[in-house]
């Protein structure tokens, strides 16, 4: 047990290890490092989620010579561990995946900075899983900030490089607004470090001091990891940013990169200003009417979307609403199906942007006139991309059902938050049904023009490494399908996890 | 507050309003160096003098050189004067955006209307929340508790650094500043990715980097002697002092950070007056690359290391040596030095980067 407990720290760190070695390696290598590294944090923490499951503790990890409140700490519990499992198994399914797209659309003499950008992401996202100080976070936020910016423009065209300044200056204002917020709360509580904080907290809400400053600190926070996670009025660089990036970067950007921000914002509520003192102020509420919108939204953009990536981008909109929602209801059951959602989502969303890789890039267009018929052709992608919409979705045995499910009861029971939630949530599964089923029957009818699909160039072909580029792209996405399937069967042990995790979260 | 203060803050106020109103955008980066100039010496007054060096060295140095050399290369420094610049030609056929110019005017005036709405009420909001916080430097302050007590008090027995900045973000929160040098590094690699010209793939097409290069030159005479005889005096002055800041870190006011961005400026003032063939001799590519791949790479083994020992409670074996002695503070003076490596090559490929395309 004793060198398990190391294994946070050695995530975090193999991660930068390996990122400040590509730095002088050639692509090919670096290819290599990126994915063994990403395989080495995936087996660490699986290791680590099997030894603390069902001990119903957490313990703190000391970063250095000194204690807690002088030095940094992280923190591990089963939920962490979970949620660095997920991580890093999406980012190794992503970059296994895009990688045909990844050789393609990126100079050869720029793909080793990718998988720089690639693996200080991950890092970042593991650090603002693990920590116990609010300092860390910010600093790791920072680099996820330049490291995502960097993941869009890599694809060296004109929108991309537009839409990655759009995404640097509106992140920018949210790391701001999260900076400042963090700065006041130190000034008031003389802390860091998050429990500490939370008793100093709790001692000023004795006295009845600092109440004001304390919910604009709250709103700060709030907004800032709202801003950056793209919750509803803040959403408009998400369609450009994922629908014209590189694929790999689409997938890693919608199903890790944003969420990040938001464990880190549960974390927050939960460790450092305690959720009932959240839900008392009722900053939830908040959350919980533009989660709603953006539900409705998001779904209502994606179905006037006539191109499939921007399509997938604005349904990420409405799914990050479904988070904020069941965070917005201001109950443990309800959080817990944001975290499952989170999990189910990430699996989802990044099988439908890889899946749908191989058709647009096989018919070179991603227009859904242009898709006609490729399903037929490209069959094993296609099949995977209609499991993930059908997920999407909520059809049954596939984990979107479990979430929606989850959603539904944890919002059973607030009166007038019930009725909301629950007519959203009917309404976005139709609206979801539209749009998904609309790309399913798109890919495998027949032009109503008649033309054929043209070119059968695939996306496919070049070298991948030790596998071929396409076993490795159909292995990644079936894995994908394959915990899509487990999410949906096996539902109840990752939901037995999230609670016990979050019972000792805070 | 003493009346220095007052004045300084006033100062701030003007600058800041005066770059939202200048037209120019030259002058409203010469007023941000300004501005930061003034922020550098209020840190002094506050007692920081680490940022104060950093501030100075950054925000008015290198980020207004900075600043002032995008402009250059996208045509922006005075657009009436300099009519044939060889990127106007290339321009010249962009077609225009299809949006009409009155639709685009209608929504100018509604977007500005809402920003300003926003942006006061969160000024307003800012203002009042701030002048609620406990006055700066009161005993009573909740920021004055067991944690800086420590960090004083045993400050110097526990990482033998005099300087207790050094001390509190080198030893006692190194994971942080490890965090902080990969957001450089993160941000090189980034600004590689936007500016850097590949080699292109398909060889029928011409090459940008030689453009870049006849661009670069565009604006300014080859070799400006005045500029050239003033570095001549200036820069040693530069390089030693920052190697100074750079070493002393744990004994006085400075450290990787300052120290660095000192480096960094006085080599790009060395590139200002003498060129691109002068610093490809000691300052290119390659050794960017491997001093800072070396320099991370050091900080990250020894920080591996102590953090290790330090969370398993096992015995490190760094000596600490005699405070106030130059080679002592254990590994404080090896990350200083990591660190302004570091920071000394990414203000210099920034800068070359932007520049001409590559370092």
């Amino acid at each position: 047990m004793e060198i398990i407990r190391n294994f946070p720290f050695f995530s975090i760190m193999i991660c930068m290890f390996s990122a400040i070695v590509t730095s002088v390696l050639p692509a090919k290598a670096a290819r290599y490092l990126t994915r063994a590294a990403l395989i080495a944090v995936m087996v660490l923490s699986a290791v680590l989620l099997v030894n603390l499951r069902g001990s119903g503790t957490s313990f703190p990890y000391m970063m250095g010579h000194f204690p807690a409140p002088w030095g940094n700490e992280i923190r591990a519990g089963e939920l962490e561990a979970l949620m660095a499992l997920f991580i890093s198994t999406v980012a190794l399914f992503s970059v296994m995946a895009g990688m045909p797209a990844v050789l393609k659309d990126i100079d050869e003499d720029k793909q080793n900075l990718y998988f720089i950008l690639v693996d200080l992401m991950t890092a970042s996202i593991i650090s603002m899983i693990y920590t116990n100080d609010l300092f860390t976070g910010y600093v790791f936020i920072e680099i996820n900030t330049i490291a995502g910016c960097g993941l869009i423009m890599i694809r060296q065209i004109g929108k991309s490089v537009v839409t990655a300044m759009r995404y640097m200056i509106i992140s920018l204002v949210g790391s701001g607004l999260f900076l400042i917020g963090v700065t006041m709360l130190y000034t008031i509580s003389g802390h860091l470090l998050m429990p500490n904080i939370r008793e100093s907290i709790a001692e000023l809400a004795d006295n009845d001091k600092y109440s004001v400053t304390l919910t604009v600190v709250v709103g700060l926070i709030t907004v800032g990891l709202a801003i950056k996670s793209g919750l509803f009025p803040f959403h408009l660089w998400i369609p450009d940013a994922y629908g014209y990036s590189n694929v790999a970067s689409s997938s890693l950007l919608s199903s890790i990169v944003s969420k990040g921000y938001i464990l880190l914002l549960i974390k927050i509520f939960y460790r450092v200003i305690g959720f009932d003192i959240i839900v008392k102020s009722g900053v939830n509420n908040i959350l919980f009417v533009f989660g709603v919108t953006a539900m409705i939204m998001g779904s209502l953009a994606a179905i006037r979307e006539k191109n499939i990536r921007r399509m997938i981008a604005y349904s990420s909109v409405a799914q990050i609403g479904y988070i904020y929602m069941g965070m917005g209801l201001g109950t443990k059951a309800g959080t817990v199906a944001a975290l499952f959602h989170i999990i189910s989502h990430g699996a989802t969303k990044s099988l439908l942007f890889l899946s749908s890789a191989e058709f647009t890039e096989g018919s070179h267009s991603k227009e859904f006139s242009e898709l006609y018929g490729t399903g037929r052709k490209y069959r094993g992608s296609a099949l995977c991309y209609s499991i993930g919409a059908f997920s999407m979705v909520g059809f049954p045995l596939l984990s979107g059902f479990i979430s929606k499910y989850m959603f539904a009861t944890a919002a059973v029971g607030h009166n007038l938050k019930m009725i909301l939630a629950l007519g959203a949530l009917a309404l976005s599964t139709i609206l979801n049904t539209i749009y998904f089923l609309k790309s399913v029957i798109v890919i495998y009818s027949d032009d109503p023009k008649k033309r054929r699909p043209q070119s059968l160039e695939t996306y496919l072909s070049g070298a991948g490494g030790m596998m071929s580029s396409k076993m490795q792209y159909f292995c990644s996405i079936g894995a994908l399908t394959v915990i899509n399937f487990l999410l949906g069967i096996k539902a109840q042990t990752i939901i037995d996890i999230i609670s016990e995790g979050l019972e000792v979260f805070g | 507050m003493n009346i220095l203060m007052i004045i300084m803050s006033v100062f701030l106020i003007v600058c800041a309003v005066a770059v939202s109103f200048t037209r120019s955008i030259l002058s409203s980066i010469v007023i941000f160096s300004a501005y930061s100039l003034i922020m550098s010496v209020m840190w002094i007054l506050m007692e920081s003098p680490d940022l104060a060096i950093t501030e100075a060295a950054v925000g008015a140095g290198v980020t207004g050189i900075l600043f002032y050399a995008t402009l250059k290369k996208i045509n922006q420094i005075d657009i009436n004067f300099y009519k044939r610049g060889p990127l106007d030609e290339k321009n010249k056929n962009r077609p225009a955006g299809d949006i009409s110019a009155k639709t685009l005017k209608a929504s100018a005036a509604i977007y500005r209307v809402v920003a300003l709405v926003c942006v006061l009420t969160l000024a307003v909001l800012l203002v009042a929340t701030v002048l609620n916080l406990p006055e700066v430097g009161q005993i009573s302050n909740p920021d004055n508790n067991e944690v800086s007590e420590r960090y004083i008090e045993k400050g110097i027995e526990e990482t033998g650094a005099i300087n207790f900045v050094a001390g509190m973000i080198l030893d006692y929160r190194a994971f942080d500043t490890f965090g902080e040098s990969n957001v450089l590094f993160v941000a090189t690699i980034c600004v590689m990715v936007m500016l850097r010209i590949s080699k292109k793939r398909d060889p029928g097409e011409e090459t940008n980097a030689e453009e870049e290069e006849v661009s670069d030159r565009f604006y300014e005479p080859a070799n400006d002697t005045i500029l050239q005889v003033m570095s001549l005096i200036i820069f040693p002055v530069i390089m030693v002092f920052g190697i100074y800041v750079v070493l002393n870190g744990h004994l006085s006011p400075g450290g990787g950070f300052s120290g660095g961005a000192v480096l960094g400026a006085g080599f790009i003032l060395y590139l200002n007056a003498y060129g691109f063939e002068k610093t490809d001799r000691f300052m290119n590519a390659k050794t960017v690359k491997w001093i800072t791949f070396i320099a991370l790479m050091v900080y990250c083994l020894a920080k591996s290391y102590s953090f290790f020992t330090g969370a398993n409670h096992l015995e490190s074996h760094i000596p600490l040596g005699t405070p106030g002695a130059i080679l002592s503070s254990g590994l404080i003076l090896i990350l200083n030095i990591c660190v302004g490596m570091v920071v000394a090559c990414t203000m210099y490929s920034f800068y070359a980067l932007v520049r001409r395309g590559r370092i």
